[in-house]
């Protein structure tokens, strides 16, 4: 926190560019965007509507010159007493009382009743001039606070002299090298009432605040800086317990170093689907989908997966609380509690509009400071949107972004798409800001609605253009495949169903092709028996007719030599077998 | 920025008298905050000398105070601008800025009724 610091001897004049010296006024942020402070020894203008902090400003630059910087400082107060200005700041721990005891500050309430006085003639402001001086040299004073000096011009009736009088005041100012904050209340068309801004053209602030849809914004901007560049935009600005914090600026440039280090999603399914390291650290990660698709919980398990790790989370969250969170997470598996119970994550839940978008960011900004996390959950920024116009948004989350990448945080961020948008469009057009996209959609198919996941895109990652099933179990979040087949996609029951018939089917087809094979078997085994049993016929048909050849043989020799017998017997013939032919064909016969 | 001031009139004691019902203190209380030797502050003390002899000759105790070598006097008083003259007595105290020029108004804001004066008011300008 920024309380008042024990005195620190710190050079507060800085040369800048042409050798205008500066004067840092140890108000966050202020100094940034005037590139090193307020002219030194020069007065500058602080003008804005009531209550829009002029006061607070000049008191933080006494305060914290004389804390900080060892710069002694002199309010000349037209307005408050000294008691009411230090109690009005006591409550951003400002201890004005020990600042007057210490001699760092010395406060001098001017008051001018206009109807206590009677004008007689001719004066001067010598007077005021000899208190100032008196302030100035009693504690050694290098800053002077005039808050605010137009309540002169109701205290005087002759505004001629009043202002010649006041325009050697601030030469007088000059001459002593006092670095001086004037404030002065914003005129209608003018930047002060009385045209305070024709003496004072060193150093212009304009200070303002503007109520956006009942949310309010309050906004600074450097009109005009004599002799020094400084940043042009109006800048969001807060009064919060420690004082003024002006926003970072919008850096320029898009210079930050990029890691190759790669964290897990915290789904192993998902991680596979980044090609299966899951996220680039420090990248920016955007989860869109519609209500109930499950981006809290996938967050939760980026979270988890990091606590796990030992690395350091905050969650911030707009539209459920903290215990919430952690009951809800609990009904899918995770327990969060003990890392909230570890210091590892760190919740912090508002409504969106419980203030202004630049509240907002200042919060996040100093918790990310205070807190150190590597890994930052917005849940959802959508819910930012109700504190602030499209435009604004838009504009805030790119400077959330930058920010957070140039710490090397990686963001993961919630979107909420409603159901008659197009899914691939977020409400605040931030697609182009991040490094990934998961988009969660329902899928409506056979009287349910299914969750489904892709990734849109994720630069530097050959990622998976696959839509898988998410289901949302007792133990976290699962992927599932989609079922992808002649019945086109389903998911859910359908694809539940879809597949236990493919399942029967490829039964069916299976057991037919058992009985098939069966009936093959069969036949070809009748086909055995048959050709066994025609081989046997063969085999009885050819000795069947063996035998019938070798009777026939039989018959036919018996008959030749029959006839041989018969020409022996008839012819008596001379042969070996002449003398009994007969007996011998008888005999052959018989052998 | 408040200190003790040694020499503020004892306002309460002059109140309480006052209350008593003592008839109107016959003696005024004046002091007459300069810075220096401007013409201004010099018109301021010569007009306010002349304005008390003729009307209130012996009857008051006039003060002039140079913040110039007294700084830490002019706070207290809520002196911004000078020449300042502020009627401390008789009550109620007031303050009349600059030379003390308008006759019609100093002896307006002394709360003296008009009386002839022997000496004209230099300055620039002439209330009678």
């Amino acid at each position: 926190m920024r309380s008042p610091k024990p005195e620190t001897k710190t050079k507060t004049t800085k040369i800048i560019s042409g050798g205008l010296p500066k004067c840092l006024t140890g108000i966050h942020g202020l100094d940034e965007i005037t590139l090193g402070g307020l002219p030194r020894g020069r007065p500058t203008l602080v003008c804005g509507g009531a209550g829009c902090g002029k006061t607070l400003l000049g008191m933080e630059f006494l305060v914290r010159g004389a804390t900080e910087f060892d710069e002694p400082g002199v309010c000349l107060s037209f307005e408050e007493t000294a008691d009411e200005l230090a109690s009005n700041v006591a409550s951003l721990g400002f201890d004005l009382p020990d600042l007057i005891k210490r001699k760092k500050l010395a406060i001098d309430h001017i008051y001018l009743e206009r109807s206590l006085i009677e004008e007689t003639g001719e004066y001067d402001l010598e007077a005021l001039f000899v208190r100032l001086g008196h302030a100035v040299d009693s504690i050694g004073a290098k800053r002077v606070l005039l808050d605010s000096v137009e309540a002169l011009f109701a205290g005087l009736e002759n505004q001629a002299v009043l202002r010649a009088e006041l325009r050697r005041l601030f030469r007088w100012l000059k001459d002593r090298n006092l670095t001086t904050i004037v404030t002065g209340e914003r005129g209608q068309n003018t930047l002060t009432r009385h045209g305070l801004e024709e003496y004072l053209s060193d150093c212009v602030i304009l200070l303002d605040h503007r109520v956006t849809e009942t949310v309010l914004t309050r906004r600074m901007r450097v009109v005009k800086y004599r002799g020094s560049t400084h940043g042009m935009n109006e800048y969001p600005f807060l009064i919060e317990s420690d004082g003024i914090s002006v926003l970072p600026v919008t850096s320029s440039d898009l210079k930050y170093g990029v890691s190759n280090d790669r964290i897990s999603t915290g789904v192993p399914a998902l991680d596979t689907m980044f090609g299966g390291d899951g996220y680039f650290r420090g990248s920016s990660i955007l989860v869109s989908g519609t209500s109930g698709t499950g981006k809290t919980s996938l967050t939760a398990h980026f979270v988890n997966a990091a606590c796990a790790r030992g690395e350091k989370c905050a969650f911030f969250s707009f539209e459920e609380s903290a215990d919430q969170i952690m009951r809800n997470m609990r009904s899918i598996g995770i327990d969060l509690k003990r890392w909230v119970d570890k210091g590892l994550l760190y919740f912090h839940s508002v409504r969106p509009t419980t203030f202004g978008l630049e509240m907002h960011l200042v919060k996040i900004h100093k918790i990310i400071k205070e807190f150190g996390p590597s890994i930052v959950v917005v849940d959802p920024v959508t819910g930012l949107l109700h504190a602030g116009t499209t435009f604004e948004t838009r504009s805030i989350l790119l400077r959330l972004i930058d920010f957070l990448k140039g710490k090397q945080i990686t963001a993961v961020m919630t979107t909420l798409t409603s159901g008659s948008n197009v899914q691939e469009q977020t409400e605040v057009d931030m697609s182009s800001l991040v490094d990934a996209w998961l988009l969660l959609r329902d899928i409506e198919s056979g009287g349910e609605r299914n969750r489904g996941i892709y990734i849109l895109k994720a630069r530097g990652v050959a990622h998976s253009n696959q839509i898988r099933e998410f289901l949302l179990t007792r133990h976290g979040i699962e992927l599932r495949e989609i079922y992808l087949g002649e019945a086109g996609m389903l998911t859910g029951s359908a694809r539940v169903t879809q597949e236990a018939k493919d399942a029967s089917a490829a039964l069916l087809s299976r057991q037919e092709i058992e009985r098939k094979q069966l009936l093959l078997e069969r036949k070809r085994k009748a086909l055995d028996a048959q050709i066994a049993a025609l081989q046997l016929d063969l085999e009885t048909e050819e000795q069947e007719s063996r035998q019938l050849i070798a009777q026939e043989k039989l018959k036919v020799a018996n008959w030749e030599q029959d006839r041989e017998a018969m020409a022996t017997s008839r012819y008596a013939s001379k042969g070996p077998h002449e003398g009994n032919g007969r007996s011998t064909s008888a005999r052959e016969g018989r052998r | 920025m408040k200190r003790p001031n040694p020499k503020k009139p004892d306002s309460i004691k002059a109140f309480e008298a006052a209350l008593a019902g003592e008839p109107r203190p016959a003696r005024y209380r004046l002091r007459l905050f300069i810075t220096g030797t401007t013409p201004k502050c010099t018109r301021a003390i010569k007009n306010i000398r002349a304005i008390c002899e003729a009307n209130l000759p012996g009857g008051y105790d006039l003060e002039v105070i140079d913040i110039y070598q007294h700084p830490e006097q002019a706070a207290p008083e809520q002196i911004v601008v000078t020449p300042t003259l502020v009627k401390n007595l008789p009550l109620p105290s007031r303050r009349m800025i600059g030379d003390l020029s308008d006759n019609e108004r100093v002896l307006a804001g002394l709360d003296i009724a008009r009386r002839p004066l022997p000496v004209e008011p230099t300055g620039n300008e002439h209330g009678a």
